[in-house]
């Protein structure tokens, strides 16, 4: 069977699967929307958050800027893994005590003050509209190479999907769904890296296969930096950042994953305090199985994308090379005109007397990163049906993220805009159906920037990051673990931490105070401490902690019932579901 | 509960994260990044150490902290009688 008839059949099964799920799970109230009526079993619970956490960007694009980055991809290991041990440690079982449903209400409620809710409200939409984006993006490419129907209609099938299930079955439908997808993507992960890792060195574990012997003695890693070096790229092991900047991108994809509310909300759904510390082991062990299985799949990737195409003659390529030319994210010019591929650093000067040497007239093909996952079976030809599994497995990984954002999105307005400022009579049947408009609203945006993807996407989410880096991390780990800390403090901590993060971005990255986009490359040189705006939200942070403590002990202690609050928070006992007040 | 026990409680609490986070520091920024190169001058099978602790043992070591902090939390809330009933 070809691979299309394959992806027609597994993405149509796992979609009646969801689908099937959603109806059988449906909310009937506003807790049961939110947060499932705070009954999973943490294990559920565990797998769940494991979904939601791994997007698209995890599943499809990761393995693959790893492949190209070698070391320094590991900002994204390091930082989205070690991330989760902050929230884990730090956040999950107190905002579990703290038992309401969002991240505006505990910054709201902690900080006595709308001011404070408002601005919460304002960066969880934020953040979350950048990434949903970014999921339907994904869902589009993989419906555009797979089923070779147009984006515009892979995203609106992708759309009305989650529209389904996230709108009908609210926290609880997409808490049973995240499971199945869960199951999914982690299969469709890993069959294809298994069989990669047994193809290239004969060990079917491929964490381990990843520093194994290839067929002619040598080790992978030894291989593969002997190939980059070839072609003036920097050897695989070693990377090109500072290690600064390596440092600081890690801090603030820590602090900032940390932040992120769609994962914080999860944790609200388990009964007790103990099942959010225990959910939150079993997710990130389910996560660790992709993320540690990752960076094999990024090596092995490499090593086979240099082997096969690199002066190889174009007549001769296999068939996914032509497949991947027709979507636009694979394209060669042969700038010699010597009919061959040549794949080399043109960017290294002190490369380019060697390249002359062989005739060679500049880098000959561009690849997009993120179809290095998706293609991996086919350059390694494995079977068809395996290849329809990665697209099943990435539609899995974008939808199920998208819909834990919509969910956020939903709540964010119906219940921290509306009922808590501007309408607070709602029953909760209105609020129900406002949750609703809100998702499909939601979803529609999302779908409109799905097919109209922004160029700056990769720049927004960076953006994103380094913004919840600098304003939620320290207000919420403060709001815990500084009595002390109040309302004046944590303000001018997040206003003063937005605003930085925001003004080094538009200088940066946009290039706004220089005279645009082409002028960004030129500013290098004068980073503060040599650090990218990618990791500049740990300066920011930093700051802002710094700040917000200076200014708590200058003014007044927060009132009695606050730092009773926080007492309370401490211990677990007497955690009840998650209440609406 | 009374307030000393409150704070003994607290106190402990405390304690478990800033070694747990220690480790944390010390695996990821530390092996993976700050030392990665000279751990790089080591092998383990075909691994380069400070690389395999960048995209390998961290997460390791992360998973397993998780785990002992639960471990841990869960322990100190029976001995200090504040765990749910």
């Amino acid at each position: 069977m070809s691979v299309q008839t394959w992806t027609f059949i597994l993405v149509g099964i796992t979609f009646t699967l969801y689908i099937g799920i959603a109806i059988w799970s449906r909310a009937g109230s506003t807790k049961e929307f939110y947060v499932a009526g705070g009954g999973v079993h943490p294990i559920v619970n565990g797998m769940a958050t494991a979904a939601d956490w791994m997007s698209a960007a995890s599943f499809i694009s990761m393995a693959g800027l790893i492949s190209f980055m070698g070391y320094d991809g590991a900002v994204y290991l390091l930082g989205w893994t070690g991330g989760y041990v902050l929230l884990a440690l730090l956040l999950a079982p107190y905002l579990r005590k703290f038992g309401k449903f969002t991240v505006p209400d505990f910054i709201g409620d902690r900080y006595y003050s709308n001011t404070a809710r408002t601005v919460a409200v304002f960066c969880a939409l934020l953040v979350s509209f950048t990434y949903v984006a970014g999921q339907m993006r994904g869902v589009g490419v993989v419906f555009s190479r797979f089923l070779e129907v147009p984006i515009t209609q892979g995203v609106v099938i992708g759309m009305a999907i989650v529209f389904f299930y996230a709108v009908l079955g609210g926290m609880k439908g997409i808490t049973y769904t995240q499971v199945a997808q869960y199951c999914v993507l982690i299969f469709a992960f890993m069959v294809p890296a298994i069989f990669i890792s047994i193809q290239m060195v004969n060990n079917p574990i491929p964490q381990l296969g990843f520093g194994g012997v290839t067929a002619d003695g040598s080790y992978l890693l030894d291989k593969l930096n002997g190939l980059q070096t070839e072609l003036g790229f920097s050897e695989y092991t070693s990377g090109t950042k500072s290690m600064l900047d390596v440092f600081a991108i890690t801090a603030a994809l820590m602090a900032g994953t940390a932040g992120l509310p769609h994962v914080i909300v999860r944790f609200f759904t388990v009964p007790r305090v103990r099942d959010a510390r225990r959910s939150a082991g079993f997710a990130l062990l389910f996560i660790a199985i992709l993320y540690t299985t990752a960076p094999a799949v990024a090596a092995f990737a490499r090593t086979n994308l240099i082997n096969t195409v690199n002066n190889t003659e174009y007549e001769q390529l296999p068939e996914w090379f032509g497949n991947w030319e027709k979507t636009g994210l694979l394209s060669f010019t042969d700038k010699n005109g010597d009919g061959k591929v040549q794949y080399y650093n043109d960017k290294n000067l002190a490369f380019s007397d060697i390249a002359d040497e062989r005739g060679w007239k500049g880098n000959e093909l561009t690849i997009d990163r993120d179809i290095m996952v998706l293609a991996n079976p086919e350059i390694a030809q494995l079977p068809n049906w395996v290849i329809a599994l990665v697209a099943a497995g990435g539609l899995a990984a974008a939808l199920s993220t998208a819909a834990g954002l919509l969910l956020v999105i939903s709540t964010s307005i119906s219940h921290d805009l509306l009922k808590k400022q501007l309408r607070p009579n709602m029953t909760d049947k209105e609020e129900l159906f406002w949750a609703r408009v809100a998702a499909a609203a939601g979803v529609c945006v999302a779908g409109y920037f799905g097919i109209n993807p922004p160029g700056f996407v990769a720049a927004v989410v960076a953006l994103a990051f380094g913004l919840a880096a600098a304003s939620f991390f320290p207000a919420i780990i403060l709001g815990i673990f500084d009595k002390r800390m109040n309302m004046q403090g944590a303000v001018a901590g997040m206003v003063i931490g937005i605003s930085l993060m925001t003004f080094y971005m538009l200088k940066f990255k946009f290039g706004i105070f220089d005279g645009g986009k082409e002028a960004v490359a030129g500013l290098t040189d004068s980073w503060w401490f040599g650090i990218s705006p990618e990791g500049f939200g740990m300066v920011a942070m930093l700051i802002n902690f710094f700040i917000s403590l200076v200014v708590s002990r200058m003014t007044p202690a927060p009132p009695e019932h606050i730092q009773a609050l926080v007492e309370d928070i401490r211990i677990p006992r007497g955690a009840g579901a998650a209440t609406d007040h | 509960m009374n307030q000393k026990n409150h704070a003994l409680y607290w106190k402990r609490n405390l304690r478990y994260l800033a070694i747990l986070l220690s480790i944390w520091f010390v695996v990821s920024f530390g092996f993976g990044i700050i030392l990665a190169e000279p751990l790089n001058a080591f092998q383990i099978g075909g691994f380069p150490l400070g690389f395999w602790f960048a995209q390998q043992g961290a997460i390791y070591v992360f998973v397993i902290l998780i785990f002992v902090y639960m471990y841990l939390m869960n322990k100190l809330d029976l001995e200090f009688d504040v765990d749910e009933k």
